[in-house]
């Protein structure tokens, strides 16, 4: 399909919002190169179509991140040759060319080894953050650079405003129930120069119609749920199998007082705040409240234990500049984010909360947003317990 | 500009001359009785003896197939029964390497010997490998990926006298129109060959075998090509492949030449790209050129040059978009990053002096790129 027919589509599907998305940001000069990301999915495959409705010179690009084929045991997660068939023939159909790249090894580094090591401390790892920062918005990046690309689009929920003048700003995507920007917050001014969202600012019942009214191969593909290189498993499978024999050690399930309730099989079977498998006949719930990975000791309590007065973030990084003061910080993908004060020092930030707050999992991060619009972010340190320091 | 010749060439437009004049005048069926088919047959025999002399082989040697992976398939398959003994290399090409999987699955010991560094097979290390029950020793003429051309004339006179009766087999795919081969000179017992690789069309190659070694043929059927590989001959894949050998047996000389050329002026360019490593062995294939540039993603590079109009590759084609990391870098020694690394240009008599500059140039560019822009985003801690 030449470009006009693209754009005359998009704009017979989704009227005004079709139109918005088919706006080129003011610093991306027209019929400029760019590489679109398109794993196979109806997300990635309409943010490419309208690139090239905007008029952009448009690369789709397919990484391949995890062993391709499908797999005896029925996985069927991103990445296999089905998914990069799907990405070459909507490329096809929108009349764009199409590559492989081949990013294992940074992935594996990045994405896998980080989140098996994350699990093993104790902690409990965001995937999806990894491989946005280090594969798609870094890897990806030098192999754009190398096409002579100027920016990366994806089919990300989440958009990006302001200008290179006034500074670059990322915001929550328009669809609340596909906002994505929790894990996109590694994302800095040079990023955010060179990224392009095309469907932040739809619905996805839209992206469905315009990837409908394209007749894109994938138009009604399902959703690909779950972390990619897991899915069909359990967590604690998939990290016994990457992290071998140190995966094995067992511990000690603990109260707060010190007394022991029973063993377990590794901590990388826990995350704060989980229930199950810890209950074991008590008369009250019992939650994981913290783990050790040291000792191997779960400790376990009441479900009062878990709230916290607030908590360390270290590797910080701010959208723009770094903020001080009142915020509201999200803390897992998707939860309400919860009023907090935010102090960045030297080497983290602190942060409380105006009410003690549950859900401070050591691993995870913690995003902060000023309405829409993400300030910054950082991953969970250790969690300020009232009265100890806090 | 074509720099991915290994993968196959363009047919040569007095293969399309010819093959078009018999699809259009002569197309039949080479076992019918009529006149057409008689002139069928000749056509078949006439390409018969242009592929038996690019190899100094007789016309009766021949046994056309669907390709070289047939060919090799038929050499291996075709020879080694259950409990035999193989000799053979860990860089041969994945249709020698997956049939040899296939034999060791069913029973047989496979010995596969580890190259030199530049990718070279002693034959002092065949001969030591060689058993009383050695069956069949396959080792490749050259090649395809670093361009490496095997003393194959030392490994079979050291097969030879160690006199234990196993059969010796050449995957000489990518050597065919390259190398002088002299089938009068080295005693091999098989030989596989490509069409396309020498501008002939796809789906057409051939296995010399020398009349007194038994092969058991593997697609059965009509009793064609000697009762070894049945099915109607693919006459416009056989016409073709006539044309192309006689055009390769001529031009050898003056198309090496060109190509060593080609290769030096190539290599001079892209030093403007240093650092860079040269796998494989100087003397190797003219047209095959193995190039690391450390710290790069040579897949990269291969985009970002066919976005310039320069074909090249990292490796054998791939169905996936995406090759494998090549066995061939791996088993000369090279690091999974200097493997990423690698860039396989490889040239044909047909890419002219200037074009040949101008894609070195857009190699060295690309590299600059890909080198000066590397890691200029935003950094981030561990």
């Amino acid at each position: 399909m030449r470009p006009d027919d693209v754009a005359a589509r998009v704009r017979e599907a989704a009227g005004a919002a079709g139109e918005e998305a088919l706006v080129r940001p003011e610093h991306i000069a027209p019929g400029a190169r760019v590489v679109a990301a398109m794993s196979g999915g109806v997300d990635s495959a309409v943010a490419a179509a309208l690139l090239r409705g905007a008029g952009l010179e448009v690369i789709g690009v397919s990484m391949r991140l995890g062993s391709a084929g499908a797999r005896a045991d029925g996985h069927t997660g991103c990445c296999s040759l089905d998914d990069f068939e799907d990405a070459r023939r909507t490329a096809s159909r929108i009349g764009i060319p199409h590559y492989v790249v081949d990013l294992r090894d940074v992935f594996q580094r990045s994405v896998i080894d980080t989140f098996t090591a994350t699990y093993l401390a104790g902690r409990t790892p965001n995937p999806c953050t990894l491989c946005n920062r280090d594969v798609k918005f870094d890897a990806l990046w030098q192999v754009a650079t190398t096409m002579h690309a100027v920016a990366i689009g994806t089919g990300h929920y989440a958009r990006i405003g302001g200008s290179a003048a006034s500074g670059f700003t990322l915001r929550a995507g328009r669809d609340p129930g596909k906002d994505q920007s929790y894990f996109l917050f590694t994302l800095g001014q040079a990023e955010l120069a060179r990224t392009l969202f095309p469907v932040g600012g739809l619905a996805k019942p839209v992206v469905r119609a315009i990837a409908a009214a394209l007749e894109l191969p994938v138009a009604a593909k399902p959703e690909s749920q779950d972390i990619c290189f897991v899915a069909g498993r359990s967590y604690a499978d998939f990290v016994a199998e990457q992290g071998g024999a140190a995966a094995a050690l067992p511990g000690r399930l603990v109260d707060r007082a010190g007394n022991v309730l029973g063993t377990h099989a590794g901590v990388h079977r826990f995350t704060v705040g989980q229930r199950r498998g810890v209950g074991g006949g008590a008369s009250e719930p019992r939650y994981v409240t913290s783990i050790d990975a040291t000792s191997g000791d779960v400790t376990v309590g009441p479900r009062s234990d878990l709230a916290v007065a607030g908590f360390v973030a270290r590797d910080v990084r701010w959208t723009g500049r770094p903020h001080r003061g009142a915020a509201r910080v999200r803390l897992r993908h998707r939860q309400a984010p919860v009023a907090c004060d935010v102090e960045p020092g030297e080497d983290g930030a602190r942060v409380r909360f105006a009410e003690p707050t549950g859900g401070v999992t050591p691993g995870q991060a913690a995003v902060w947003y000023d309405g829409d619009r993400v300030l910054g972010g950082g991953w969970i340190d250790e969690r300020l317990v009232a009265g100890e320091g806090a | 500009m074509n720099l991915d010749h290994n993968a196959g060439g363009r047919v040569r437009p007095e293969v399309i001359d010819a093959v078009t004049d018999w699809l259009r005048e002569d197309a039949a069926n080479p076992s019918s009785v009529h006149a057409a088919g008689r002139r069928a047959r000749e056509a078949v025999e006439a390409a018969r003896d242009a592929v038996a002399a690019l190899v100094e082989a007789r016309p009766g040697q021949v046994v056309f197939t669907s390709g070289g992976t047939e060919a090799n398939n038929l050499a291996i398959r075709g020879v080694v029964e259950a409990g035999a003994h193989v000799v053979s290399s860990t860089i041969e090409h994945a249709s020698v390497l997956r049939p040899l999987e296939a034999v060791r699955v069913r029973g047989c010991q496979v010995t596969l010997l580890e190259p030199a560094r530049d990718g070279s097979i002693a034959p002092a290390r065949v001969a030591s490998a060689l058993r009383d029950e050695t069956r069949l020793v396959t080792i490749g003429w050259a090649n395809g990926e670093i361009g490496t051309v095997q003393p194959i004339e030392e490994i079979a006179a050291a097969v030879r006298e160690r006199a234990c009766g196993a059969v010796l087999h050449s995957d000489a795919v990518q050597a065919a129109g390259a190398c002088a081969i002299d089938l009068g000179r080295v005693p091999l017992d098989l030989v596989s060959l490509s069409g396309h690789k020498i501008g002939a069309l796809p789906g057409i190659g051939a296995l010399i075998v020398r009349r007194d070694v038994a092969v058991t043929a593997q697609m059965l059927g009509g009793p064609h090509e000697r009762d070894l590989r049945a099915g109607t001959e693919n006459v416009p894949g056989i016409v073709s492949f006539g044309v192309a050998a006689r055009l390769a047996r001529v031009e050898r000389a003056s198309s090496q030449d060109h190509l060593r050329r080609v290769r030096a002026r190539v290599l001079h360019v892209l030093e403007a790209a240093a650092p860079l490593v040269v796998h494989g062995a100087p003397e190797g294939l003219p047209g095959t050129l193995s190039v690391a540039f450390p710290g790069l993603r040579a897949d990269a590079l291969v985009i970002a040059l066919d976005l310039e109009g320069v074909a090249a590759a990292t490796g054998p084609a791939c169905a996936a978009g995406a090759a494998e990391p090549s066995h061939v870098l791996r088993a000369i020694g090279c690091a999974d990053d200097v493997v990423r690394a690698t860039l396989r240009l490889s040239f044909g008599a047909d890419l002219s002096f200037d074009d040949a500059e101008r894609a070195a140039r857009a190699v060295v560019a690309c590299v600059a790129r890909a080198r000066g822009r590397r890691g200029a985003g935003v950094g981030h801690a561990a």
